[in-house]
C-alpha cells in the first residue's frame, strides 16, 4: 500500500499521407513485400531525402490542436543504430528542435473531473521496415515497404497517474488525430502506437522511481493490463527489496505479462547530430495562421456548442463531438428531425448499438441522416411509436428503405384514434375479469399484463401514451 | 590523449566494424596521435558561437508535394541483392 | 597527342562543330589511347567502350540534325562516385567492387543530356577518403609526370585521366580538396563549387554538408563549359540551391583591371616549399601585369581548419557509410553465423584501412561524452572560420595562395602516417567548411613537377574565378604542358 503509479506515453501516429516522408514511394498499407521501398528507402549509395510538405502541415494541425507551440525554426537529427529493418543504419528524426513543443490535452475521469494532460513535445520521423522472423528457416525476412512511412511522435509529461487515465488519454489522442484527418487511426495495421514509461513510487515522494518502457501497444485494452501488471511488477521488486531496472519490455497479450526484451543493447548510444542532408524546417507565422484556418472546430468546442446552442446533457453531447463523421451526422440529423436532444438519444443509443453489432462506422452507416431524421419526425408527429421505430429503423438498415414505405408497407402506424383504443380496452378487460379484480385490489403490476394484451392485439400499434390513460381512467373505481 | 585497445573495441561494436586484437592497438596509436594533435581545436574560444551546421543557412530546404511518384521496381533494385526471398531481404535470424 | 584530335573540349567542340572528325572518331581516339596507356597510371576503373561508342553515334547523330549543342559527343571520364545506371560504381571500394548502380546521378544524367561520351568511371580514394588515390582497392594511380608518385586525391584518377590526355575533361568530387589538390599535382585545372550548386542526388555520399561535384579540365574555359552542364538546382537533393541561370564562360574574356586579391597571411607559412613560395609570387606578378591587385589578408583560424574539417567529414561519414551492412546490396561476408556476426565481418572485410580509421574516429567524436568537446566544437570553429572569409571579402573580391604545400609525393611515402596525409589539406579544408567556391589552376614546375595556384570566391562567385584563371591562363602556358609519359 501506499503506491503512486507514474505514466508517460509515447504516441507514434502515422501520418496519412499518400507519399512516404522523404521520398515519393507509397505508403498504403498491405502491399506485396519491397514493392513500395524506391532507391531513397532503401538507403541506396547516393540516395538523398526530400521533406514531404504536407507532414509539416499535418504536424502544425496537431500542434494548434494541442495547443502548443509551434517551433519557427526545427531540426532534423540522425539517430544512429544498426537493425536489419533501419537500412541507412540511421533514422532521421528530430532531437533538440523538435517542431511541436508544450501542449496539452484534457481527459475526463470516470469521476466526471476533468485532468489535463500536459504534452512535451511531437516531433516528425520516419518509420523503419519490417522483419518477419517465422517464415524463413533460420533466416528473418525484412520487407521495407513501411520505411520512411511518416511518423509524429507525441510524448506526455509523466502526468499519468493510473492505467485507466493512460486509456483515456490514448483515446482521446486517437480520436483527435482521426478527427483531424491526420491519421486513420487503425490499430491493427499500425497506424497508431503506443509506448508507456511506467514507474512507481512511494506515495508522497518527490523523486520519480526507475521506469521501464512497455512497447508497442496497439489497443486500448492492452495498454491498460500491460500498465497493470507492470505496475504489480514493479511494487512486488520493491517491496521485497529489489529494484528496478530501466529497460524495454514488451507486453504479451496472451500472457497478459510483461517481458524483458532480449538482445536488445543495455543502453543505446545514438550518437544524434543534425542531418547534414536536410535543411532547417522554417514555419512562419502566415503559415501557422493559415492552418488554423483550415482547422475544424475540435471536439471540446463541439461538445460546449452541442449544450449551449442544443441543450445536450454534457454527457450525451462528448460522444457525439469525439469522431468528426458523427458529429458531422449528428447535426445533419438535428436539423433534419428538428429536435437535437432526440436525435442525440437516438446516436448515443439504438445508432451506436447497430453500428457496434454491425461491427461498422457512421461513415459506413447505410441509413442516411436524412432518412433517419424523416423517422424520428414520425415518433414526434405521433404516427409511430418509439418502440416500433426501433424496428423500422432495423428495416431501414438493411434494406435501405425510407420510413414512410416501411409504415405503411407493414401496416405500422400508430392507433391514436380514441374510440379504437377504447374499444381494445373495453375487449380485453370484458376478457380478463380476474385480472381487473386483482389490480382493483392494489396489485399494481397486472397493469403491465393490460398493455401486453392490448399491444399484442394491436400489433404493437397502440399509442403506449394514450393508452395508458384510458386503462387508467377506466381501471378507476367507479 | 591516449586511447587504448578496449576504447577502440567500444567504438568499432559501436560501428560495427569487426576489429582484431592487434588492429585495435594499431588504431589505438594512430588515433590518439591524431586526436593529439587536434587538441588544438580546445584551445579556441568558442563560449558563445552557435555550431554551424551548413554553410548556407537561413534558406529553408526544398519540399515536395505529397503525391507518388515512385512505381514498384523491387525486381530492378533487388538485382544482385546478397539475398533475397519471396520478395524480403534475408539476414541471420534475429531474436526479439 | 595522336595528329588530327586537340586537347582541350573547346577546340574538340569547334572540329566537332566544323565536320573535321565525328565523336565516334574522337571516341575511339580516347579509348584507344586508354587502352594503350592507363596501363601504367591505372586512371580508370571500368572503361566502358561499347557504351561509349553507342552515346557518340547518337551525338554525330544529334548533330546531323542540328540539335547540337557545344558539350555534345564531347568525351569525358566519370569518377567512380557518382552512381551510372547499369555501369560498375565502385567508389574505389571492395564494398561495392560489383555493384552496378540502378539509377543515374544527377550529374550523369545533365552531361548525358548534353550529349557528352562517358569513356569510363576513374580510380579514387576509397569512398573518397584520401589525399594520393592510395587508398582504392583497384590499387594506386600513379601520377602522370612521375610514375613513381602520386596524383593526388580523392579525385586521382580523373586528374591523371585528363593530365595523360586519357579524356579531355572529367568529373570529380572535392570534399576537403579532392578536385583541387590531384588537380595541383597533376598539373592540370579543377573547380570545387560554392556548395548546393551541383545536385549530390546519384553522388555517393562520403560528408554531406562538405561534398561538391565539379569539373577537372586542362582550362578554365572548359571547366566553364561543363560546369554550365553540371550546375543547377535539383528537386532530388533538398541542399542544392536555387540560383538564376548563368552561362559561367561569358565572362572568362573580360578584362581583369580593378580585381582585388587577398592572400591570406596564414597560408604564407614556413610549412610551404621555399620554391612553392616563389612559383606563388611570379603568379602574384601574373596577376598584377593583367590589372588585378594584391593585398594581404588574414584567416585567423586557418590552422584549425584542418582539426574542425577531419571531425566533422569523419563524422558525417561514419554515419553515412552504416548503410554498407551486406543486406541489401554490396559485399557480404560468406556464411555469417549471427546478424551482428553479417554487419562486423561485411564491413570489416568490404571497407579498406583509411576508411576504417575515419568511421572509427566518427562515431569516437559523436559518441556520448565525446559529442561537445569534439563534432560540437567543430562545428563551432566551423562558423568561427566561415566569418574569417566573410570578414577577408569585404576589402577582396579573390582569394589566391597554393593549393598544396609540396608537389606530388612517392607513392607509400606517407602512407603510414595518416596525420602527416591530413596536414597537407591545410589549404583547402576550410573552403569546405565554409561552402566557398575554389579553383586550382597549374602556377609552374618545382623539379618537373607541377604545382597549383588556388583563388577562393565568395559564395556563387564562379564566373569571377573562372574569368580570372582563364585570363591568367591568357598569359602563362603552365596548363599547356604534357607529361612525357602521356605521349
Amino acid at each position: 500500500m501506499g503506491w503512486e503509479t507514474v505514466i508517460g506515453l509515447e504516441i507514434h501516429v502515422q501520418l496519412a499521407t499518400v507519399s512516404k516522408i522523404f521520398s515519393g514511394a507509397a505508403t498504403r498499407y498491405g502491399a506485396q513485400p519491397n514493392t513500395q521501398a524506391c532507391a531513397v528507402d532503401l538507403g541506396l549509395p547516393g540516395v538523398l531525402p526530400v521533406l514531404n510538405a504536407r507532414v509539416v502541415e499535418m504536424a502544425i494541425t496537431l500542434g494548434l490542436a494541442l495547443e502548443a507551440r509551434i517551433a519557427p525554426v526545427s531540426f532534423f537529427a540522425r539517430k544512429n543504430y544498426f537493425y536489419p529493418d533501419l537500412p541507412k543504419g540511421y533514422q532521421i528524426s528530430q532531437y533538440e528542435d523538435p517542431i511541436v513543443e508544450h501542449g496539452r490535452l484534457t481527459i475526463r475521469l470516470g469521476d466526471g473531473r476533468d485532468k489535463e494532460i500536459r504534452i512535451r513535445r511531437a516531433h516528425l520521423e520516419e518509420d523503419a521496415g519490417k522483419s518477419v522472423h517465422d517464415a524463413f528457416p533460420g533466416a528473418t525476412g525484412i520487407d521495407l515497404n513501411r520505411t520512411g512511412t511518416p511518423l509524429l511522435e507525441v510524448v506526455s509529461e509523466p502526468d499519468l497517474s493510473s492505467s485507466q487515465e493512460a486509456a483515456l488519454f490514448m483515446r482521446k489522442m486517437h480520436a483527435l488525430v482521426r478527427y483531424l484527418g491526420i491519421c486513420d487511426g487503425n490499430m491493427q495495421e499500425g497506424s497508431f502506437r503506443c509506448d508507456a514509461n511506467v514507474s512507481v513510487r512511494r506515495a508522497g515522494a518527490a523523486a520519480l522511481g526507475t521506469r521501464a518502457e512497455i512497447k508497442n501497444i496497439n489497443s486500448f485494452r492492452y495498454v491498460e493490463k500491460a500498465i497493470d501488471y507492470e505496475v504489480e511488477r514493479q511494487i512486488d521488486l520493491l517491496e521485497n527489496g529489489g529494484k528496478v531496472v530501466q529497460e524495454t519490455r514488451l507486453y504479451d497479450s496472451d500472457k497478459d505479462e510483461t517481458r524483458s526484451m532480449r538482445g536488445k543493447e543495455d543502453a543505446h548510444d545514438y550518437r544524434y547530430f543534425p542531418d547534414p542532408d536536410l535543411l532547417p524546417i522554417i514555419v512562419t507565422p502566415a503559415q501557422i495562421e493559415a492552418l488554423k484556418r483550415l482547422l475544424p472546430e475540435l471536439p471540446g468546442a463541439r461538445a460546449i456548442r452541442y449544450c449551449q446552442e442544443f441543450g445536450l446533457a454534457p454527457a450525451d453531447a462528448e460522444p457525439l463531438s469525439q469522431d468528426r463523421s458523427l458529429a458531422d451526422y449528428f447535426e445533419a440529423l438535428a436539423g433534419s428531425c428538428g429536435d437535437p436532444r432526440q436525435a442525440a438519444n437516438w446516436l448515443n443509443g439504438e445508432v451506436a448499438a447497430t453500428l457496434n453489432r454491425q461491427g461498422t462506422t457512421i461513415d459506413l452507416c447505410p441509413v442516411p441522416a436524412a432518412s433517419l431524421g424523416a423517422l424520428l419526425r414520425r415518433i414526434s408527429d405521433g404516427t409511430l411509436s418509439a418502440s416500433l421505430a426501433k424496428q423500422v429503423f432495423e428495416v431501414m438498415w438493411t434494406q435501405r428503405s425510407e420510413p414512410d414505405a416501411v409504415i405503411e408497407a407493414r401496416n405500422l402506424r400508430q392507433v391514436n384514434d380514441g374510440d379504437a383504443l377504447l374499444a381494445l380496452v373495453e375487449t380485453v378487460l370484458a376478457e380478463s375479469p380476474e385480472q381487473v379484480a386483482q389490480y382493483r385490489a392494489g396489485k399494481e403490476k397486472v397493469f403491465g399484463y393490460f398493455v401486453g394484451q392490448i399491444m399484442k392485439r394491436s400489433q404493437g400499434r397502440a399509442n403506449p401514451q394514450q393508452l395508458a390513460d384510458l386503462l387508467r381512467t377506466r381501471l378507476a373505481p367507479p | 590523449m591516449s586511447l587504448i585497445a578496449a576504447d577502440i573495441q567500444r567504438v568499432a561494436r559501436l560501428a560495427r566494424l569487426h576489429i582484431e586484437p592487434d588492429e585495435a592497438l594499431h588504431y589505438a596509436a594512430q588515433l590518439s596521435g591524431i586526436l593529439d594533435h587536434f587538441a588544438t581545436m580546445t584551445v579556441i574560444d568558442t563560449t558563445a558561437v552557435t555550431p554551424l551546421a551548413h554553410a548556407i543557412e537561413v534558406v529553408s530546404g526544398s519540399t515536395r508535394p505529397d503525391v507518388v511518384t515512385e512505381d514498384d521496381h523491387r525486381t530492378e533494385l533487388q538485382t544482385g541483392a546478397p539475398q533475397v526471398e519471396a520478395g524480403y531481404y534475408l539476414v541471420p535470424r534475429v531474436l526479439e | 597527342m595522336d595528329a588530327g584530335f586537340p586537347e582541350t573540349l573547346w577546340a574538340q567542340a569547334q572540329g566537332l562543330r566544323s565536320g573535321a572528325y565525328s565523336s565516334v572518331e574522337l571516341t575511339a581516339h580516347y579509348l584507344a589511347r586508354i587502352a594503350r596507356l592507363d596501363p601504367q597510371f591505372n586512371a580508370y576503373i571500368t572503361v566502358c567502350p561499347d557504351r561509349a561508342r553507342a552515346q557518340a553515334v547518337a551525338a554525330d547523330a544529334t548533330r546531323a540534325r542540328g540539335e547540337s549543342g557545344i558539350l555534345t559527343g564531347i568525351p569525358y571520364a566519370n569518377k567512380d562516385i557518382f552512381c551510372t545506371r547499369g555501369v560498375l560504381t565502385t567508389c574505389g571500394s571492395r564494398m561495392l567492387a560489383n555493384w552496378a548502380a540502378p539509377y543515374d546521378a544527377t550529374v550523369v544524367a545533365r552531361l548525358g543530356d548534353a550529349g557528352m561520351v562517358m569513356l569510363g568511371k576513374t580510380n579514387m580514394d576509397e569512398f573518397a577518403m584520401g589525399s594520393s588515390n592510395e587508398t582504392s582497392y583497384f590499387g594506386a594511380v600513379r601520377n602522370p609526370w612521375d610514375t613513381s608518385r602520386v596524383p593526388g586525391g580523392s579525385s586521382g584518377g580523373s586528374a591523371a585521366a585528363v593530365a595523360a590526355r586519357l579524356a579531355p575533361v572529367a568529373t570529380g568530387s572535392d570534399t576537403g580538396g579532392s578536385i583541387r589538390q590531384p588537380a595541383a599535382l597533376c598539373g592540370i585545372s579543377g573547380l570545387k563549387p560554392t556548395y548546393g550548386r551541383v545536385s549530390r542526388w546519384g553522388m555517393i555520399a562520403f560528408a554531406s554538408s562538405l561534398d561538391q561535384g565539379g569539373p577537372m579540365a586542362l582550362t578554365a574555359q572548359d571547366l566553364a563549359l561543363m560546369f554550365n552542364a553540371m550546375a543547377g538546382a535539383d528537386p532530388r537533393d533538398a541542399t542544392s540551391i536555387a540560383r538564376p541561370p548563368e552561362d559561367f564562360s561569358a565572362a572568362l574574356e573580360r578584362p581583369l583591371a580593378g580585381l582585388r586579391l587577398g592572400m591570406p597571411a596564414e597560408y604564407w607559412d614556413a610549412a610551404a616549399d621555399p620554391a612553392l613560395q616563389a612559383g606563388l609570387l611570379a603568379a602574384l606578378e601574373n596577376f598584377r601585369a593583367l590589372g588585378a591587385s594584391v593585398r594581404e589578408v588574414s584567416l585567423p583560424h586557418a590552422a584549425v581548419s584542418i582539426p574542425a574539417y577531419y571531425v566533422v567529414a569523419c563524422a558525417e561519414a561514419s554515419s553515412n557509410l552504416s548503410r554498407y551492412d551486406g543486406v541489401r546490396f554490396g559485399h557480404r561476408c560468406a556464411a555469417p553465423q549471427d546478424l551482428a556476426d553479417l554487419y562486423s565481418r561485411s564491413r570489416a572485410e568490404g571497407f579498406g584501412d583509411e576508411v576504417k580509421r575515419r568511421i572509427l574516429m566518427g562515431t569516437y567524436a559523436l559518441s556520448a561524452g565525446y559529442y561537445d568537446a569534439w563534432y560540437r566544437k567543430a562545428q563551432q570553429l566551423r562558423r568561427l572560420i566561415q566569418q574569417d572569409f566573410t570578414a577577408a571579402f569585404a576589402g577582396v573580391d579573390l582569394l589566391i595562395g597554393p593549393t598544396t604545400p609540396t608537389t606530388a609525393f612517392a607513392l607509400g611515402s606517407k602512407f603510414e602516417d595518416p596525420l602527416t596525409m591530413y596536414l597537407a589539406d591545410v589549404y583547402t579544408t576550410g573552403v569546405n567548411l565554409a561552402g566557398l567556391p575554389a579553383l586550382s589552376v597549374p602556377g609552374g614546375f618545382i623539379n618537373s613537377l607541377p604545382f597549383g595556384v588556388q583563388l577562393i570566391g565568395n559564395y556563387f562567385s564562379e564566373a569571377t574565378l573562372l574569368q580570372a584563371a582563364h585570363q591568367y591562363q591568357s598569359t602563362t602556358n603552365w596548363h599547356l604542358q604534357r607529361p612525357a609519359m602521356a605521349a
